[in-house]
């Protein structure tokens, strides 16, 4: 069992890697090993209430984003900075998420087998 | 050292497989063991064996491929390979297709996990 943090940092739209790290979250659940999901920098806009990707031609997070906790991530936090930069507020996340400072990211940053970002 | 190597860029666009192929050939010379190397995002593409690049230019599958005859794991996700039109009629010999479960494996087997991406 190892502990593998998902450093989410890119934003949601424009390239292919957070979709495609969504999916690694995904799969990685099957396996017994302890998750955690971090977004920081403009990964924050993954989370973001109301992200309509209908005239982009993709399917978009929203209905997925939800299911992570089943999918054995239990940890999912928000880095305050980011979200701070960006103006938006817990209020503007559509799951419900830890939002914590860099520096707990640091520290449990810290504590993890492989740090793996998308 | 036990070393996991994950390549998330495509040949030429960007460095990072070329950086993942530096550092492979360093860490050998070096005594280390790769455990395996798995391509993900554009990586797939990495082991392309349609790929012809000018005669003066490095020739980047064929040198993954090389490695693969000493031995290293090459793998390439079926799930980005699928997204991206690479199937195994399509690859180059000494890698193989296979999940995201290799690369979960990787994180737990391995004593480290290098990521090379943009």
């Amino acid at each position: 069992m190892a502990k593998i943090m998902f450093l989410n940092r890119k934003a949601p739209h424009g390239s292919i890697y957070a979709w495609e790290g969504l999916e690694v979250v995904l799969i990685f659940g099957a396996f017994d090993n302890e998750l955690a999901a971090v977004y920081m920098d403009d990964a924050v806009f993954s989370l973001k209430k109301g992200q309509d990707t209908s005239e982009l031609g993709i399917k978009g997070f929203i209905q997925t984003l939800p299911v992570l906790e089943d999918y054995g991530c239990e940890t999912i936090l928000v880095e305050k900075e980011s979200l701070d930069a960006r103006g938006m507020t817990a209020d503007d996340i559509a799951i419900p998420v830890q939002i914590v400072d860099a520096e707990a990211i640091a520290n449990l940053m810290a504590e993890q087998d492989v740090i793996l970002p998308f | 050292m036990k070393i996991g190597v994950l390549v998330q860029e495509g040949p030429y666009n960007h460095e990072a497989s070329d950086s993942a192929y530096k550092f492979i050939e360093a860490a050998m010379a070096k005594g280390h063991t790769i455990q395996g190397v798995f391509f993900y995002d554009d990586g797939v593409y990495n082991v392309a064996s349609k790929m012809e690049p000018p005669q003066d230019d490095r020739h980047i599958a064929k040198r993954w491929s090389e490695l693969g005859a000493k031995g290293v794991d090459l793998i390439v996700c079926v799930a980005a390979a699928k997204r991206r039109g690479i199937n195994p009629d399509l690859i180059m010999p000494n890698s193989r297709i296979s999940g995201l479960g290799q690369l979960s494996e990787m994180c737990t087997e391995a004593d480290r996990l290098i990521t090379f991406g943009d």
